[in-house]
């Protein structure tokens, strides 16, 4: 049974729902345009939304209690778990924070791949979000035309990862295994695909008006409001806000490629849109300024079998395909962590929803949650 | 439309909307149709379609050599493997898939020697993560490409992957 929960520190906003006439709807748990076990309690005058109240824990793990048994080699395993979409670029996050901590300097070969795995995970995460975007709003096409380019990334990463999804190839001191031979070709041979059809996208969604009609102006989160709630990403780059952690905080060789923070100043779900489809564009960009030149070398870094981290605190950030991920590591000196603490985007991207979406009506809800793009174990943990 | 308006303001007003309106029911149906030529276009080009149809592909399905799908120890033809019970996977995984059961033989010389009774495997517990294999300083498990792992009582999926009967292979320490 759902009951009053008093979130917002203003009074009246959680008086509201007791106005006569009101009407409180839960859409999840389980539920196809949350995509996840998300809960929202939605206050609601005639079709217009009053207050949205997400409700999370529904699958909460306790990733970061976990992580404190496990050793600094076990414990990246688990973060392929949060946001299983960009899961390369967790395990990137946890591999660089250990680095930190152990002081190691990482062939420059294992620098190239991991960033052109981070690079092809970014398209396979925003290939997926737009075909099911698209169906949220009612579009089934575009979902078959998008898998059809992630499955060839998929395809690259079970060649040379050995896994689809939860891959737990980068590891501290560098990747895993060396590059499968065909690894080059084979994305060669997805960037050509790619560049050839994206514009098949622009027939089929970005140019219908009846996409447009739904997307724009719809979901306005304004610059100061995205900065406020803590939004990162493409859903705050939507909003102009300059955010990119591979632009202000370059990590592993970012600061050597040619690339462009992509912004917008739409602040609605159309900018928010278009900033995904213009940085596969960038990423393709930055692939092909590295597949012909991955140096030589090893692949990974000589570390011991057992890590130790000195005493200390080490936090790490960088940019997933949803925005800015941390990793906060406590060290005691031991083999196992003291405390983690990791940033996930989604939990931020989702406290601005219930802004955003006061006032509007409720078929646009699942736009909103569309265009932020929310992953819900990134969320819970 | 207020009331105020006089009847020309009000007429030219509906004038106008009725222009844009039908300016907006055009433009939707050609976006529309644009869309449509697509998915008619794919619509008449069977070879451009990939998907593949799964069962039935089983026989010419090619998995990668290095996908994780199950954790095995290969065996040569005489029934040995290259196991040496030191308990390195066992350390090295996350959430204890793998329990090294170890005994004590006596060698030829008379002296006691450790090797493996069972290496138990919990398919049911692992992640695929490979850090057993990577741990494992004799190559002595592997990942095999096997993805239907479902049956029907999970007691089933508690393996020892050691073949009964067999024995260290010669010159691995
Ligand atoms: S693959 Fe990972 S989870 Fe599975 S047995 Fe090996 S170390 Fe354990
Ligand atoms: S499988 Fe490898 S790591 Fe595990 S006990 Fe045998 S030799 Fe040691």
């Amino acid at each position: 049974m759902y009951r009053e929960t008093t979130i917002v520190a203003d009074e009246n906003q959680n008086l509201a729902a007791k106005e006569a006439g009101d009407f409180i709807i839960n859409v999840g748990p389980q539920h196809p345009a949350t995509h996840g076990v998300l809960h929202l309690v939605i206050t609601l005058n005639g079709e217009t939304i009053k207050k949205v109240e997400p409700h999370l824990g529904f699958i909460h793990r306790s990733i970061e209690k976990m992580c404190e048994s496990l050793t600094y080699r076990q414990f990246i395993y688990v973060t392929s778990r949060m946001d299983y979409l960009s899961s390369h670029i967790n395990n990137h996050a946890c591999a660089l924070c250990v680095e930190k901590g152990m002081q190691v300097e990482i062939p420059g070969r294992a620098k190239v791949i991991r960033i052109l795995m981070d690079e092809l995970t970014r398209i396979a995460s925003h290939e997926l979000w737009l075909g099911a975007m698209a169906m949220d709003l009612g579009a089934f096409t575009p979902f078959f035309h998008t898998f059809r380019e992630r499955e060839l990334i998929n395809d690259i990463m079970e060649e040379t990862c050995g896994a689809r999804l939860t891959m737990n190839y980068i590891v501290p001191g560098g990747v895993m295994q060396d590059i499968h031979p065909n690894f080059q070709k084979k994305v060669k041979d997805f960037v050509k695909q790619f560049t050839s059809k994206i514009g098949e996208m622009d027939e089929i969604v970005t140019g219908n008006t009846i996409f447009q009609n739904r997307m724009k102006g719809v979901g306005i989160l304004s610059k100061e409001d995205a900065v406020s709630f803590g939004c990162t990403g493409p859903a705050a780059r939507g909003s102009g806000v300059s955010c990119d952690t591979r632009k202000i905080f370059p990590y592993e060789g970012y600061e050597k490629l040619q690339f462009d923070e992509i912004l917008e100043n739409g602040c609605d779900s159309f900018a928010r849109y278009m900033i995904r489809i213009r940085e596969m564009q960038q990423s393709i960009r930055i692939i092909e300024q590295l597949i012909d030149n991955i140096p030589e070398g090893d692949f990974q870094a000589k570390t011991k079998a057992v890590i130790k981290l000195p005493k200390g605190e080490f936090y790490q950030r960088v940019e997933t395909a949803r925005g800015q991920f941390g990793v906060f590591i406590v060290s005691e000196g031991g083999t196992t962590p003291y405390r983690i603490k990791f940033r996930s985007p989604g939990f931020s991207n989702l406290s601005a929803l219930d802004h955003m979406a006061r006032g509007s009506k409720l078929g646009d809800l699942v736009a909103m949650m569309g265009t932020l793009d929310l992953v819900i174990p990134d969320i819970d943990r | 439309m207020s009331k105020g308006l006089p009847l020309w303001g009000r007429f030219g007003g509906g004038f106008m909307f009725l222009i844009n309106y039908i300016k907006t029911v055009f433009s939707t149906v050609k976006s529309m149709l644009v869309g449509m030529r697509r998915t008619g276009y794919y619509f008449t080009h069977h070879k451009e379609i990939i998907t593949e149809e799964y069962p039935d592909n089983r026989e010419t399905m090619h998995l990668p050599e290095r996908f994780k799908g199950e954790v095995v120890m290969p065996h040569d033809e005489k029934n040995e493997h290259r196991c040496t019970g030191c308990t390195a996977c066992e350390l090295a995984c996350p959430n204890g898939t793998i329990k090294v059961v170890t005994k004590f033989d006596i060698t030829p010389e008379g002296k006691k020697k450790k090797a493996i009774d069972k290496l138990v495997y919990h398919l049911e517990l692992c992640t695929m993560c490979n850090l057993c294999i990577v741990a494992c300083p004799s190559d002595a498990i592997k990942m095999a490409q096997t993805f239907e792992h479902s049956v029907f009582d999970r007691s089933q999926l508690t393996k020892v992957l050691n073949n009964p009967g067999s024995k260290i292979m010669d010159g691995v320490e």
